[in-house]
């Protein structure tokens, strides 16, 4: 114990930590986003299996696509092994919304929100803080995948630019998956709730598109959803970018004839609708 | 002396149709300690949650270090420290990171977060597990490294939320040093507790709160007079000797409870002077005893007195918890 003095001075406090508390000041916004960042990848680094989902299951992926279905699935153009690395990235980018819930709903229950709304900083660091450290993430993922892809013979085929801006779609979208996220993580009280309820999510919305398979083959109402469901518009939008598939056929839903343009269609209508009952959701469970 | 470090004014907390929190006011002077006393789901640990900001009152206000909290929030935050009821230490994150994680937030710079950090491992036991992850703390490592995350920015006012809770009757002890301790600095505490002792060891004043309401308030010894139930307690060195201490004791008091296999005699009374009559006029008697004293009604007594029911056996209660009144 360490006590300068025992007698009381109820209105001074002691500068035992060799600095006037007075004089403190809260890191800014931005400071106080980038600690929660920096904690987070703690974690990361602490428990190294959280990147699984990120790196050993989308190459299991990529290989059991690639030579399990592989020489059945007859794609038109490239080869089936370029059609199917930006199927799996966008699967992977739809996974984050997955990854902000399962981080958030531990946060939540864990006490590490309580703590964090203790000090006085704003609550909404924890949110911002969150979703980057989600899209650094899920970046790791899409370098992991695109390694992959480079080792069994995917390619860039069509210059920087496009190449740059096919990567600039992921993130959009794995914006817009954060707030779905946020609103799933603040929704339910457990991991387990949140992994039940985004599997029986991710799962269809991911398969049920063009990212393993095209489209054409499908029964029609099936395929009428699989063309319509945004993830087709995202791999669509970086097949066609990259050179890794031929363009939507004729008679495909309209959505894949302009893909890049529905690709940030889709993201800003999903952040605006899922952003405000996302925050609303998270303001609610942190409140009280 | 300046304005009060805490102040309630009739906070009330409704959670749907249930009222956790009926209208409590009070105030603590700086420096000292307050001791809220009472069962589980009393309305406890809403009441330190209002006050810290955590949840927005119904209706009424407070004060901490002179800020409003519902005007002033921030300001609140930056004068006070919280430990919760449910420990908040990051697990994935060792003794001293938890610690810079909150120093940092708090507006500490990297070389004073060192300093304080060093000093508050040292001061909570916790510089040999320091750089350990909090997984594989024990219930009372990771209390006290709550503590410490706590006190990060030396706050002058201190809210603690069952500080004890689950703890080991050492660790207990221990930590109960070291709050006397953070009061002699001039810490200002507001402490929750199930435990009457613990309130009796720390406390300069009590508020017992039940179903959301303040029942009693006062000093410990004021609470326990208020029950007006103590007793002096005779022991008589040989069984036979009982009927003659009894009728020396009868002089005093007529209320007497004999326990002959004890060879123990316990008489109502009101106060020293009763004890003192009752020590003369056993001594006038030629009985042989062991030992004479008084007891004081513990807070145990008291709170039944008040209630009408035990302050630990509540778990049947009709009121729901903090935690059941949220979902």
């Amino acid at each position: 114990m360490n006590h300068e003095s025992s007698t009381r001075t109820p209105t001074i406090q002691h500068d035992h930590a060799g600095f006037a508390r007075e004089t403190l000041k809260p890191p800014s916004f931005l400071a106080a986003c980038m600690l929660v960042v920096k904690r987070n990848l703690i974690h990361i680094r602490r428990m190294p299996e959280l990147l699984m989902d990120v790196t050993i299951q989308p190459v299991m992926f990529v290989l059991l696509f690639a030579f399990v279905f592989g020489a059945s699935i007859d794609v038109p153009g490239s080869g089936y092994r370029e059609f199917l690395v930006p199927g799996i990235m966008a699967q992977t980018m739809v996974f984050s919304s997955f990854i902000v819930a399962m981080g958030l709903v531990s946060d939540l229950e864990k006490g590490f929100v309580d703590r964090l709304k203790s000090l006085p900083i704003h609550r909404s660091a924890i949110l911002v803080g969150r979703s980057i450290s989600s899209l650094i993430h899920s970046s790791i993922g899409i370098t992991v995948m695109a390694l992959t892809g480079l080792a069994i013979g995917w390619r860039l085929h069509n210059g920087v630019v496009d190449a740059v801006l096919g990567f600039v779609l992921y993130l959009v979208i794995g914006f817009a998956m954060i707030w779905v996220g946020i609103l799933v993580g603040s929704t339910f009280h457990s991991v387990e709730g949140v992994q039940g309820f985004m599997f029986t999510l991710i799962f269809p919305l991911t398969f049920l598109a063009n990212t393993f398979a095209p489209t054409e083959r499908m029964p029609d109402a099936l395929r009428f959803l699989a063309e319509w469901n945004p993830v087709s518009a995202l791999t669509q939008g970086a097949r066609e970018l990259w050179g890794n598939g031929p363009p939507a056929a004729p008679d495909a839903a309209y959505q894949l004839q302009h893909p890049v343009l529905f690709t940030f269609a889709w993201a800003l209508l999903i952040t605006a609708v899922v952003a405000p009952l996302s925050v609303r959701a998270f303001r609610r469970r942190s409140r009280d | 002396m300046s304005s009060p470090a805490i102040e309630a004014i009739d906070l009330v907390k409704r959670f749907g149709d249930t009222v956790a929190v009926d209208g409590v006011s009070f105030t603590v002077p700086a420096g000292s300690v307050l001791g809220v006393l009472g069962p589980n789901g009393a309305g406890k640990t809403t009441t330190v949650r209002m006050l810290t900001t955590m949840s927005r009152p119904t209706s009424g206000t407070g004060r901490v270090a002179g800020h409003d909290i519902i005007k002033e929030p921030e300001a609140v935050r930056r004068s006070m420290g919280l430990t919760s009821q449910v420990a908040t230490v990051d697990e994935l994150l060792t003794a001293r990171e938890n610690i810079r994680l909150s120093g940092r937030f708090a507006g500490l710079s990297n070389a004073q977060v060192r300093r304080v950090g060093d000093e508050l491992l040292e001061r909570f036991s916790l510089t040999e597990a320091a750089d350990r992850t909090a997984k594989t703390y024990s219930g009372g490592m990771r209390r006290r490294l709550d503590l410490a995350v706590s006190l990060v920015a030396t706050p002058p006012v201190l809210f603690l939320d069952e500080p004890t809770t689950g703890l080991d009757p050492r660790s207990r002890t221990d930590l109960w040093d070291v709050l006397r301790g953070l009061v002699a600095d001039g810490t200002t505490l507001l402490l929750t507790t199930q435990y009457l002792e613990e309130a009796d060891q720390l406390a300069d004043d009590i508020i017992v709160i039940d179903r959301g309401r303040i029942i009693a308030q006062g000093t410990p010894t004021q609470l326990k007079d208020a029950t007006g139930r103590a007793s002096v307690v005779l022991t008589v060195t040989s069984a036979e000797d009982m009927p003659a201490a009894e009728a020396a004791v009868r002089r005093v008091t007529s209320e007497i409870h004999l326990d002959p296999a004890g060879r123990r005699l316990t008489a109502r009374a009101r106060g020293l002077a009763d004890m003192l009559a009752i020590g003369e006029a056993v001594s006038a008697s030629g009985v042989a005893i062991d030992d004479l004293g008084l007891q004081r009604p513990s807070l145990d007594d008291v709170f039944l007195h008040l209630t009408g029911h035990r302050a630990e056996d509540d778990e049947a209660s009709s009121e729901p918890t903090l935690e059941e009144a949220t979902r």
